[in-house]
């Protein structure tokens, strides 16, 4: 009775997840759901375009993984992370400190400064003076989130973003006075018919390595050393056999790795 | 060094650039837009749609199938069943759906695995369309036993104790007696409940699963008509809330055939 | 007599929840409860509660402004629907039929994300005094719940004036009350004592449609807990507490509903 009530459990079980079980084992390179251009986003036809997506890609052809992308929220990537809904987190996300008490990190693949926009009529700089009264927006569980809650806050009101694309237009919609992001992402912005009617760069942050820590980096689940291993062993080959560099002159007119020792951030 | 930033082009005129970039939505564009072949993203959303049905109906089966098991369990069933039961329809209603969606998302899928673990199986990956469905089908369950239980105790008394007095097995009298006779009280409960399914699944954008919410988002995301896309997508909604209305009309009927008609019936 | 009455009815009562299964299963209870205080991590609880609580009063603003104004929209929609001319009942039935035929998500985003980004290109509604509230959220999420709330309490307003029998109406003019006095003495508290009892039920889907607002950056407790959850990469703590949060504000608000109905006399009609 109760090896038939086992059985029984188990096909229940696998019924339900018989629907979507996936074959031989891919990777599973997870991506924020909502659009972060340059790097990832979809387009039309649902396809996932970007430099990260071809970045991660030439990666795993140069080290033999079979690689797909799944989308998942950014504010839950993490857990998806760590309870295996994805193998590898290729989302912009930097190596900090405190994410490195739950997950590991590959070595940095890009790394660019922290900036400030805002509104075109307004001139002020981006140092907390300059943002003192101003509604300063950020994505969610960012470093730019962390930042600004530790350098801004009482001067600033911080308002947080499920993404980065509802902050750039609250700014636009005039819901905010302020939006720090990265560089690149908020250059794409600016460069936006959206972004070119309404905002520009108003300077870039000063640096704090504990809280913006080194660069981006892809995220891996503390046990999974061998898959840790192959990307950066991936990363060091594109960057050696030139991939890299032919891979960003498609999206950028200067070096998006920064520097090695001495960073500007 | 920091790489330069573009410097915003200098408009003569930022205000009629800004109504340029804005409303991009002039009739033409929003067709170009809405058109189903990229790079309009009308298919996109039509995908989303189409995902959005697709969980609502599986959600919606799931659902019955609990909620069949369930109201039977609570009119039926043991002591403990019962009080079980109670606490899973308690429960999954005064949770809000997003809360639940949240919580069954990441602890669903970790307690199948951790199951199917422990009894010596392989863990196995679930795809979204799975899980949504689970989620979704979990959730709509609670509902759909008060629906069914209700349904059940509405049937005349007369017509169970005549086909107990028949001999007929409980199964056949489930079959046969029980869930025909309960079918025209169920359906306006379980419509409803088609309805709401539907419009729930938008909670699944949150969680990051591709249906027409989703969708939706991307594609305002990318293009930046935000009001066009939401207002599309809510012309979606409607139509698909519609046609089911019409639907339902015709299963509500036919599930009354040769029954006084509810004006009669007053 | 009464207090004796209560008593057996306690009696009663207690000895309901001391039938041996169920002194079985609130044991499991208990022990699963103490199992997740002492097995999971709550020590960010001190660091969140003071914004826990102001989450809390934030979603139970949004809920009582919301039924509130939702309310007072939904009498004339379900009167314009019940006796209307079909200049009046046509734009009714459509607001009711759009509102609940498509998700109070969507209707969020689009006011939000949609309407709120065509505001700033109108020169002059950034410079009235609407500007400062427009900028921000919760005046979006407040109509947006507000006219969901409307869209479905106005269909059972509707009923509930179709429901109020003739016959009372009849009597009144026959009074000789003026319309607006037969509306207001007869015809509108008949029609909310019909339509209280489902009350109950639309306010606490109401509580459960509040969590939305965190979509569009206000505050409530549900983006506190996702803001735990952020910050502390703990998945299920942050949400239980939540769903009991949520659990025991649902309790309340069914236990208050109830006194308030006793309170009513049941016999209308």
């Amino acid at each position: 009775m109760k090896t038939v009530l086992k059985t029984f459990a188990a096909a229940l079980l696998l019924g339900v997840a018989a629907m979507g079980v996936a074959k031989a084992d891919p990777v599973k390179i997870g991506v924020a759901a909502e659009p972060y251009p340059p790097f990832t986003s979809p387009d039309a036809s649902g396809k996932w375009v970007g430099w990260e997506i071809e970045f991660i890609d030439a990666v795993c052809a140069e080290e033999k993984l079979d690689c797909v992308i799944t989308p998942v929220a950014w504010d839950g990537i993490i857990p998806a992370l760590t309870t295996k809904k994805i193998d590898l987190i290729v989302s912009s996300m930097s190596i900090t400190a405190e994410r490195e008490k739950t997950i590991d990190f590959s070595d940095k693949y890009y790394n660019t400064p922290t900036a400030i926009i805002g509104p075109k009529d307004q001139k002020f700089g981006a140092t907390p003076d300059d943002l003192k009264g101003k509604v300063v927006g950020v994505q969610v569980s960012t470093v730019h989130a962390v930042y600004a809650k530790k350098h801004f806050t009482g001067a600033s009101e911080i308002k947080e973003y499920q993404t980065q694309d509802e902050a750039n237009n609250d700014l636009a919609a005039g819901r905010l006075d302020a939006v720090q992001a990265d560089s690149i992402a908020l250059g794409e912005f600016l460069k936006s018919d959206q972004g070119k009617a309404c905002c520009d760069l108003k300077g870039m942050v000063a640096p704090d390595d504990e809280v913006l820590g080194p660069g981006v980096g892809a995220g891996v689940r503390k046990e999974d050393t061998e898959l840790k291993g192959k990307i950066n062993a991936g990363i060091k080959a594109i960057r050696s056999n030139g991939k890299y560099d032919e891979i960003s002159k498609k999206y950028f007119d200067f070096d998006i790795y920064g520097g090695g020792g001495a960073q500007s951030n | 060094m920091p790489p330069a930033l573009p410097s915003a082009v200098r408009a003569s005129n930022p205000g009629a650039t800004l109504i340029d970039a804005l409303l991009s939505a002039s009739a033409a564009g929003i067709i170009e837009l809405l058109s189903p072949y990229p790079p309009g993203w009308g298919g996109t959303l039509l995908l989303g749609l189409l995902h959005s049905i697709e969980i609502a109906l599986g959600a919606t089966v799931l659902g019955l199938l609990i909620g069949t098991g369930g109201a039977f369990g609570k009119l039926y069933g043991g002591p403990v069943v019962r009080d079980l039961l109670a606490v899973y329809t308690t429960v999954v209603r005064a949770v809000p759906e997003l809360v639940l969606i949240l919580l069954l998302y990441y602890a669903g899928t970790d307690l199948i695995n951790q199951a199917l673990t422990a009894m010596g199986y392989q863990r196995v990956d679930i795809s979204g369309l799975a899980a949504g469905i689970a989620v979704l089908g979990f959730v709509q369950g609670a509902y759909s036993t008060e629906v069914i239980r209700g349904a059940i105790l509405a049937i005349p008394q007369g017509q169970i104790e005549a086909a107990r007095a028949y001999g007929m097995s409980p199964g056949l009298m489930l079959r046969r007696i029980t869930l025909p006779a309960m079918l025209p009280f169920a359906i306006p409960g379980l419509a409803n409940l088609w309805l709401i399914a539907t419009k729930d699944t938008a909670l699944l954008a949150v969680v990051g699963f591709y249906e027409l919410a989703l969708a939706t988002r991307q594609a305002a995301g990318v293009t930046k008509a935000y009001f066009t896309f939401f207002f599309a997508a809510g012309v979606l909604y409607l139509i698909l809330s519609l046609v089911s209305n019409l639907l339902i009309g015709r299963v509500e009927a036919w599930s009354r055939r040769g029954m006084p008609s509810l004006k009669e019936a007053r | 007599m009464a207090g004796e009455a209560a008593l057996i009815n306690a009696a009663a009562r207690t000895s309901l929840w001391l039938q041996p299964h169920r002194i079985v299963l609130i044991l499991i209870a208990l022990a699963l409860v103490f199992g997740a205080a002492f097995f999971m991590r709550w020590d960010w609880l001190p660091q969140y509660y003071e914004m826990g609580l102001l989450g809390i009063w934030r979603s139970l603003w949004i809920l009582a402004v919301t039924c509130f104004l939702g309310f007072l929209l939904a009498v004339p929609l379900g009167l314009a629907q019940a006796a209307g001319s079909f200049w009046f009942s046509a734009p009714a039935r459509t607001f009711c039929t759009v509102i609940r035929g498509t998700p109070l998500l969507i209707q969020l985003w689009l006011l939000y994300y949609g309407l709120g980004s065509l505001f700033p290109q109108y020169p002059w509604i950034r410079e009235s005094w609407m500007w400062p509230y427009l900028r921000q959220a919760w005046p979006y999420g407040v109509l947006a719940l507000t006219l969901s709330f409307a869209g479905y309490e106005g269909e059972v307003m509707r009923g509930a004036f179709a429901g109020v029998p003739k016959g009372q109406l009849e009597a009144a003019r026959a009074f000789g009350m003026s319309r607006w006095k037969i509306f207001r003495r007869i015809w509108l508290p008949q029609a909310i004592y019909r339509a209280l009892p489902t009350l109950t039920g639309e306010t606490v889907l109401q509580l459960k449609s509040t969590p939305l607002v965190a979509t569009i950056s206000v505050i409530d407790i549900f983006a506190v807990s996702s803001k735990v959850r952020q910050d502390t990469y703990l998945t299920y703590e942050p949400l239980l507490l939540l769903a009991l949060i949520y659990m025991i504000i649902t309790g309340i608000l069914v236990f208050a509903f109830s006194k308030i109905e006793a309170r009513i006399p049941n016999k209308v009609g």
